[in-house]
């Protein structure tokens, strides 16, 4: 018979659980550096690294550039990559999945492109297009198309043959078999590849602006290394952590709303 | 087509069917030896044989799924060369379109020929109603039990109103007291909307509360036919029908394997 879908609530304990991990961390990090055990010159407590993040808000200096300045750099380079990287990479990946002469011409070219780490190129972009936005969108969109064609590529493979098959006997043409079966069939796979895709660009990111960049939360990081300060290396580790966790959970809302129609 | 004779329509013909599939690039295993069927317009067909005996195949071959190492097979006085919409489908699993409704799902094989919606959506509502599902038209297939499904997937082979019906162990997945209700329904619905039906199974029950005539196979490959036999019954049919039990035990009795 058909149900309905029932939410069964967690227990108070293990809803709790996520803040009382993520305080227990920041105490014993406190701890750590306020009790000296690890020196202050090697790594700057939660509070002080708090402290720096009011700060940085409004202050541009030592760095040359207020928070929300590197962070609004770092973004528009990642959502430009990664914007790019899935409108080439699921087109070509489901096509490369279908049709063979896509898959034949495509292929080999991917399969020698992929095994480069996209850091590998940042002296080619700083070449070309210099430590700007274009450069790191061009290292951000390599990291990105990656994934996308793969699970775009595996997930039309996997379409049912049988699927197929039924198709077949209502005559439905290679075309029509493609657009509504087999692209609907990859789409949970290719939902994968919006996050997967995602945590590519935004780690390559850091990694571009660690080499080339004059801005950027990357940058930060390696400004703070420079400059021997612990703190500004640790605020500039938490914005990526977060700034990455936040986009993450945006996109997996948007995940969840997408497949809410076609879930088994 | 010709109503003034008594001599059923001929609508399926097999002639010196043989398919040997190859396994592993050069072991040969050969699936299906010499078979030679007819059957009627209207005709309910029961192929019986257990697993692994070319059964499946042989329907596969009239769906035009496989194609034959040699003989002839013929709809309607036409070879069969590939799939078509003329012969419906219903495959063992329930091979659902997991991200359509029930109606959607009905209505696939009319939006694939550019039937406009209104129109294909008034067949798919009528074949819903059909196999009793006209509650669920809007539900998606993970909402569906697994009688339902395949009422789903009859409703969608009745929808593109083939000349054949071809069903690969359609209840086979199903528990043993779903399966003998949609037995029921299936006479039910083939008595509303005749059609030339060839069901495939592997249960002797099945066969004998279904068929118009039983073909027997071979309990193992190569598959060939090795009786026939026609059950004259009345339906709905008594599994405990005097009848109906003798004629099972000679079936049982001419098959090597248990059923």
């Amino acid at each position: 018979m058909a149900y309905e879908e029932v939410v069964v609530k967690k227990p108070l304990l293990l809803r709790i659980l996520p803040f009382v991990s993520v305080g227990v961390f920041l105490l014993l990090w406190e701890w750590v550096v306020v009790s000296g055990i690890v020196p202050s010159v090697l790594l700057a407590p939660p509070s002080k690294v708090f402290t720096l993040f009011i700060d940085k808000l409004s202050e541009p200096n030592p760095d040359g550039a207020v928070l929300a300045v590197h962070a609004w750099t770092s973004l528009q380079e990642a959502f430009i990559g990664y914007g790019l990287s899935l409108l080439v990479g699921i087109p070509l990946g489901l096509a490369m999945g279908w049709f063979k002469i896509v898959e034949g011409l495509a292929r080999p070219v991917f399969e020698l492109i992929r095994p480069i780490p996209p850091i590998a190129w940042i002296p080619l972009t700083v070449f070309w297009f210099g430590i700007g936005l274009t450069g790191k969108v061009f290292i951000i969109w390599i990291a990105g198309i990656v994934p996308c064609v793969i699970n775009s590529y595996v997930g039309v493979r996997m379409t049912q043959p049988t699927l197929i098959q039924m198709a077949r006997t209502y005559g439905a043409t290679d075309w029509q078999i493609f657009r509504q079966l087999c692209i609907p069939s990859a789409l949970p796979m290719v939902f994968g590849a919006l996050q997967i895709a995602l945590a590519y660009c935004w780690t390559n990111l850091v990694g571009a602006e660690l080499l080339a960049a004059d801005t950027g939360l990357g940058y930060l990081i390696t400004m703070g290394g420079r400059l021997g300060r612990p703190d500004i290396v640790v605020l500039g580790m938490v914005s990526v952590g977060i700034s990455g966790a936040i986009l993450g959970f945006i996109i997996d809302c948007l995940e969840k709303k997408l497949l809410a129609g076609i879930r088994r | 087509m010709n109503p003034s004779t008594d001599e059923p329509q001929l609508k399926i013909l097999c002639e010196d069917i043989n398919k040997t599939f190859i396994q592993k690039g050069h072991i040969e295993v050969p699936v299906i030896r010499d078979i030679n069927l007819q059957v009627a317009e209207n005709e309910f067909l029961v192929v019986l044989g257990p697993g692994q005996c070319g059964k499946s195949t042989l329907l596969r071959i009239i769906a035009g799924l496989e194609r034959p190492d040699t003989g002839y097979v013929a709809l309607d006085g036409f070879p069969i060369t590939g799939p078509g919409p003329d012969r419906g489908v219903v495959f063992q699993g329930y091979m659902l379109f997991a991200w359509r409704t029930v109606l959607g799902n009905v209505e696939m094989g009319l939006k694939l020929r550019g039937v406009p919606a209104r129109e294909r959506r008034s067949v798919a509502r009528h074949y819903i109603r059909l196999v009793g599902l006209e509650d669920f038209e809007n539900h998606y297939p993970h909402q569906l039990s697994g009688g339902m499904k395949q009422r789903v997937g009859i409703a969608r082979a009745y929808a593109n109103s083939p000349k054949v019906m071809l069903l690969d162990e359609p209840f086979g997945q199903l528990d043993a007291q779903t399966r003998m209700f949609m037995q029921h329904e299936t006479v039910r619905i083939w008595e509303q909307e005749k059609r030339t039906v060839i069901f495939v199974t592997n249960n002797i029950d099945e066969a004998l509360f279904l068929a118009d005539r039983i073909i027997l196979m071979e309990g193992k490959l190569p598959g060939r036919i090795k009786q026939e036999y026609v059950v004259n019954l009345p339906r709905p049919r008594d599994h405990e029908d005097p009848g109906l039990l003798k004629l099972r035990t000679t079936i049982a009795a001419a098959t090597e394997l248990v059923l």
